[in-house]
């Protein structure tokens, strides 16, 4: 019984993060896009619950609901254009697309298929932040410290990208 | 929450259905009391702003209706709710509508993180502080899809300057909470406020552990009031300037969803502070008594809401209190006053755990002079 | 664990299906006189003038920006606070070089004036 909700919760959950997903490709507003972008992210943090990833659940919904739909967003607004946006270029290169997306296609279920997916049993559940804590000390040191690297990149590249708007010139 | 279950396992031995259909439905009903009682906290909420500001205004505030008033905020509903329901034409329909849900949901979902008192916890999160930031980064977007969806000026302008100073805000709020965690060691309310338990009374609360925390906590409560949009930092919505900020199209009961998400922001974020600077549900006086566990429990959650109600009191004494800041003053004060602190705060709060292996200023004093 | 986070999901529930529920009593509750002033967008009584997306400054832009990159340092800040004391004067070290190193980059922005709001 108990397991019968669980999984119920779990296909909503799946159904809300593909639905919105397919919202977010299909819609013809792209503000309307983005904002569906919550529900996918949402219910992704909704899936690592089940993966008793309560730590990272909790991140996904600050750093992606809170920070990259908020950039999104913004990013989203800039633009000039925001209904029935043409996204298809014209180019004559459908054809060549189709077969590069087919191959990918073939290779990713290949993968899928394939591997030897590494299956654990149920587990109890339990506190998963003392452990990431202690392994981004100890064995992923050296990744954790190229991340602040990364992210210095990203802050420098931030200011170069609006420069000009940061000091506009002195007008009159 | 979690007594409910073991309760429930114990009487009928195992999860069968009929233990798992009563706990589902204990926690609906357990979900619509929290809802009530948020409700009528955001409703008497708006009744202490109106007599607080005419307190401090020398006037006399709402005394009409009910007696001293009190009842003023059931008859705002009932208008509200009578209201008719305006939906402008220029709107973007389907975000306009979705926009006041999605703030009042997350506002909502807050509570049930919060431990107000021993045993009364709805759900025990181990990542308790952790989910209770993410849940309010909810409300961000809330803001910008009123603003966008609304297609009016006031708006767009109220929602665009909103996101800018929420998310600005939010970091000094993350990093200010960081000085309690490296001395709890957990994000769970409950436990957070346990450490906190001791026998020096109030001087065991994190705020009195060492001055860096002391610095944390005015830190925090100052990103805490522009998180939630608070005079001096209520730009936003700026009623002599921006009309209603991101609200301005917003008529009704619409309009009181995001008004009742604004209430129950500032009892979370009051409530945040409380556990985990200012001893939470603890009080010397009540941890020594030795009464009947649920007696204990009641007082715990009447010192919790207490504490936090005090806050809430101080919140509002700023709001009638201090003019507004500017939005350039806003975006200093964010980035180049509270930032640099709190960053210090945290290696600061670091250095003095390790010299003084994670004792706090009161154990310190106690050992010099004996 | 699974069992903290339904309560979680319960009252979401309850609260969009309430507030839903609200608004649509609210709906046929109250009058219905629309009329073409009464559904236009408020611009201070006057009518609308222009058009009301405008293109806003990109430091809106940069702001999100900033706040990402500070949000995942707080958010790689969490699990370390977690367990300072077990790591000791190693971990306060390794994550001194690590804000140390955003350090330099929050300085560079402000030297280059893009905290300023003006």
């Amino acid at each position: 019984m108990e397991g019968i909700i669980y999984k119920i919760v779990f296909y909503l959950f799946a159904v809300l993060t593909v639905g919105s997903a397919l919202v977010v490709v299909t819609s013809r507003n792209i503000v309307h896009s983005a904002f569906a972008l919550l529900f996918t992210f949402f219910g992704v943090a909704g899936l690592y619950v089940f993966l008793s990833a309560d730590f990272l659940a909790a991140t996904q919904v600050l750093i992606y609901v809170g920070g990259i739909l908020v950039l999104i967003l913004f990013g989203v607004m800039l633009t000039r254009k925001v209904f029935d946006v043409k996204i298809f270029s014209g180019a004559g290169q459908v054809f060549p697309a189709a077969v590069g997306v087919a191959v990918i296609f073939f290779l990713l279920a290949t993968v899928i298929v394939k591997t030897p997916w590494h299956l654990v049993g149920e587990r109890a559940m339990e506190p998963t932040t003392a452990e990431i804590g202690k392994l981004l000390m100890t064995d992923f040191l050296l990744p954790f410290e190229v991340a602040s690297v990364v992210l210095l990149a990203a802050l420098v590249g931030a200011v170069i990208l609006i420069r000009k708007e940061v000091r506009p010139p002195k007008v009159d | 929450m979690q007594f409910a279950i073991q309760w429930l396992v114990d009487k009928f031995s195992f999860l069968s259905p009929i233990s798992i259909l009563l706990l589902i439905s204990l926690m609906f009903i357990v979900g619509t009391v929290v809802l009530l009682l948020a409700m009528l906290y955001e409703g008497l909420g708006t009744y202490a702003l109106r007599k607080i500001g005419g307190d401090i205004q020398v006037r006399i505030g709402p005394n009409r209706v009910g007696p001293v008033g009190l009842l003023q905020f059931l008859a705002d509903g009932v208008k509200l709710f009578l209201k008719e329901d305006i939906v402008p034409t220029v709107v973007d329909k389907k975000l306009f509508i979705l926009a006041p849900f999605i703030t009042f949901a997350a506002s909502c979902a807050a509570f049930v993180a919060l431990s107000y008192s021993d045993r009364l916890v709805i759900s025990n999160l181990n990542i308790g502080l952790f989910y209770l930031l993410a849940i309010s980064s909810l409300v961000v977007i809330g803001v910008i899809m009123a603003g966008w969806a609304s297609n009016s000026k006031w708006s767009l302008l109220g929602g665009m300057r909103a996101a800018a100073q929420i998310v600005s805000y939010e970091i000094p709020i993350g990093l200010s909470l960081l000085s309690v965690i490296l001395i709890t060691q957990s994000l769970n309310m409950g436990e957070i406020i346990r450490s906190q338990s001791g026998g020096w009374g109030i001087l065991n609360w994190h705020i009195f552990h060492n001055p860096f925390v002391f610095i944390s906590f005015f830190i925090y409560f100052t990103a805490a009031l522009a998180e939630v949009n608070q005079t001096p930092f209520d730009l936003p919505e700026t009623e002599s300037e921006l009309v209603a900020g991101y609200f301005t199209e917003y008529s009704g009961m619409r309009f009181g969803f995001f008004f009742m998400a604004e209430w129950g922001e500032i009892f979370i974020v009051s409530a945040i502070a409380v556990t985990l600077f200012l001893g939470g549900w603890q009080l010397p006086i009540i941890n020594n008594l030795d009464i009947h566990i649920y007696l204990k429990n009641l007082l715990q959650l009447g010192v919790f809401l207490g504490k936090t109600f005090l806050l809430i009191y101080l919140m509002l004494w700023i709001r009638w209190t201090l003019p507004r800041l500017r939005v350039d003053q806003i975006m200093y004060m964010c980035w180049k006053v509270l930032l640099p602190f709190a960053f210090f705060n945290i290696i600061g709060t670091g250095l003095w755990l390790l010299i003084f292996k994670g004792k706090g200023i009161p154990e310190l004093v106690i050992q010099l002079f004996s | 664990m699974l069992n903290e986070y339904l309560p979680i999901l319960i009252l979401f529930i309850i609260n969009i299906a309430f507030a839903v529920g609200i608004i649509i009593f609210s709906h046929f509750l109250g009058p219905r006189k629309s009329s073409a002033e009464k559904l236009s967008p408020y611009e201070s009584g006057v009518p609308p003038v222009g058009d009301t997306r405008i293109r806003f400054s990109v430091k809106f832009y940069l702001i999100a920006m900033l706040f990402i990159v500070f949000d995942i340092e707080v958010v790689f800040m969490y699990p370390w606070a977690v367990i300072f004391k077990k790591l000791g004067l190693f971990g306060f070290v390794e994550m001194f070089v690590f804000i140390g190193i955003l350090l330099i980059g929050y300085v560079y922005v402000w030297k280059k004036g893009a905290l300023k709001w003006e």
